[in-house]
């Protein structure tokens, strides 16, 4: 009986020719990360049992990403425990804020992630690296600080869906966001609940490798355990000059069983919005356009790459942020921020009046740098609008693509990018 | 070793919040949260539980929040394994982490409360002495056996690195 790709890595790892979905087996971690909220906790664990060591130290990496620089004494704190834990044994892969960015999208950018590698992260976006074609998924600190010790961890062996993207896209501003969202939309936030969702179709293939970090890193929004696009040329050609590790390239095999196929032609598919209060409660754009918004932000591990930020600014070029409506963009690297200012992106941003910060998670989860307000409503590229998620309950968060974002920054309301840049 | 006990039945969806109630989570202490298992379910259920008891579930079993308390609090109560249909992926994570044995079969609605149950962890042999059924549920793999046996996914990993550290 064929496999499909994750069950093919997780053979792998486990040193076994075949598993099958809710079989559970040991494997071997080829990365582990944790952040500025949950390595900590891990350090904690770690020592209490008395751990003297990392299994490897070049496979821990640790980024303080979420309250970086430090928004107070307590994540102060919680930043130098993790530094001092990271000097202490001596981890290649410590990345401090000016250097790193927010997790997901520094570790495929800095080729620690490759094709074909079991990766376990500390954080719920792990799902994100998928896209690079390997198994990548999100666990609590228990779990990162066993692994720590063993450079191993225990899997359930996901079943797989496959959502299968055919056909040309109708808008030139169509993106894997609004690919993740449709499919959010379709099958609810538990439709894929331990399982690992699986991305194919020549509408896929055709997403550059930026693009299907954001079609993965939202895998968990559905409940799922991992989200992966089958590696290819495009990603060879990403992982090649990055890459700090070999690559092995695995691919689901014909007959591979799937607990469920969805088929959906891109170019029936309009620009998607998920409304609050739920990453499933999409719609079309056109459908919500016109409503009144505060804020705009154009940031978070979801999309705030430098593909991201080329599509805001190009419709933000030679215009100025609406009245009474505030854009936030926030790199997601500081790799990404340096790329962004020479490509001249964060002065198209500035003279168009955005405020602009280092990298850092920050109003993504209502952290800092951003929160929301009572009753106000933000148009946000990240990936939860839960109740609270960007601050105040009753605040209301759009969840859409940079495009959407940056028209809606021009133009006051909730508005296609066609309404503003044609 | 088989486990040995009578079934407590519950439906599908046993979430986290049943399992133990939020106001409950000021402590992490497993003796205190025991007292509280099942509660807004079942009020005296930690009352009437006997050790070696089980839990049965329907689909979902352990929905909800993250929380690591669910199972710690189970066991607490003295409850020896749960059996469902199926889990919630953190739960179920979790349980295993914590020294809590899971047993998925979709039998688990052939079971009914008070039945008593043997379950044999190595062969994921479920046998139904009352109604005198035998059920197959995926067995325990060995290092998750190891895990319950240590306690813990923490206490395993520590035995198996001769670790000694500090109590929790
Ligand atoms: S950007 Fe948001 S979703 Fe992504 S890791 Fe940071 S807080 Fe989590």
């Amino acid at each position: 009986m064929g496999m499909t790709i994750t069950e093919k890595i997780l053979a792998d790892h486990a040193g076994k020719t075949a598993v099958h979905p809710g079989e559970l087996v040991d494997c071997t971690l080829d990365l582990l990360m944790g952040n500025d909220i949950t390595a900590p906790i891990a350090i904690r664990e770690f020592e209490r049992v008395g751990a003297k060591e990392v299994f490897d130290p070049d496979r821990l990496t640790i980024v303080l990403s979420h309250f970086v620089p430090a928004k107070d004494i307590k994540s102060a704190e919680q930043c130098r425990i993790a530094r001092d834990f990271a000097r202490k044994h001596q981890l290649k892969y410590f990345f401090d804020e000016g250097r790193g960015g927010i997790e997901h999208i520094l570790l495929p950018q800095e080729g620690l992630v490759v094709p074909g590698d079991v990766v376990l992260g500390a954080d719920s976006h792990s799902c994100t690296y998928g896209g690079l074609g390997c198994f990548a998924t999100g666990v609590g600190s228990t779990d990162l600080a066993a692994a720590m010790i063993m450079g191993s961890t225990w899997f359930r062996v996901p079943e797989s869906m496959k959502f299968h993207f055919y056909g040309t896209p109708r808008s030139k501003w169509f993106s894997a966001k609004d690919m993740i969202l449709h499919t959010i939309g379709q099958i609810g936030v538990d439709g894929a609940t331990y399982r690992a969702m699986e991305f194919t179709g020549e509408a896929v293939q055709r997403l550059s490798v930026d693009q299907r970090l954001t079609l993965c890193n939202m895998a968990v929004e559905a409940g799922g355990k991992s989200g992966i696009v089958a590696p290819d040329q495009t990603t060879l050609e990403y992982v090649r000059p990055r890459a700090k590790r070999p690559w092995k390239l695995f691919a689901s095999d014909p007959d591979a069983t799937y607990h469920s196929v969805h088929e959906w032609d891109v170019g029936k598919l309009d620009l998607q919005v998920a409304c609050p209060y739920s990453p499933d409660n999409v719609r079309p754009v056109a459908e919500v356009a016109g409503i009144d918004v505060d804020q705009v932000f154009i940031g978070s591990c979801t999309n705030a790459r430098l593909e991201d930020l080329r599509i805001a600014a190009s419709i933000m070029r030679g215009r100025k942020v609406a009245p009474y409506l505030r854009c936030i963009v926030i790199p997601a690297t500081h790799e990404v921020f340096k790329q962004a200012m020479k490509e001249g992106l964060m002065e198209v941003f500035s003279e168009a009046g955005c405020a602009i910060s280092e990298a850092t998670c920050g109003p993504c989860l209502g952290g800092y740098n951003g929160v929301l307000g009572p009753e106000e409503v933000c148009v946000s590229t990240s990936n939860r609008n839960f109740p609270g998620r960007m601050g105040h309950p009753k605040a209301k968060v759009y969840l859409a693509s940079p495009a959407v974002a940056a028209a809606t920054a021009v133009r006051g309301k909730l508005a296609m990018p066609e309404e503003v840049a044609p | 070793m088989n486990l040995f006990g009578k079934a407590w039945k519950f439906g599908d969806n046993v979430d986290t919040d049943q399992i133990i109630p939020a106001r409950y989570l000021v402590t992490s202490d497993p003796n205190e949260l025991g007292k509280h298992c099942m509660e807004d379910a079942d009020p005296d259920f930690a009352k009437k539980v006997h050790p070696g008891d089980v839990l049965v579930g329907e689909r979902n079993f352990g929905c909800g929040s993250s929380r690591e308390h669910a199972p710690i609090a189970i066991r607490a109560a003295g409850v020896s394994a749960v059996i469902a249909r199926s889990y919630a992926r953190i739960f179920y994570r979790n349980s295993i982490n914590l020294g809590l044995p899971l047993f998925e079969t979709p039998d688990a609605s052939r079971i009914e409360a008070g039945d008593a149950l043997e379950i044999n962890p190595t062969t994921g042999e479920i046998k139904n002495l009352t109604r005198n059924e035998t059920y197959r549920a995926t067995p325990l793999p060995p290092f998750a056996q190891e895990i319950m046996a240590a306690g813990g996914l923490m206490k395993y990993v520590a035995k198996k690195k001769g670790l000694v550290g500090r109590p929790a």
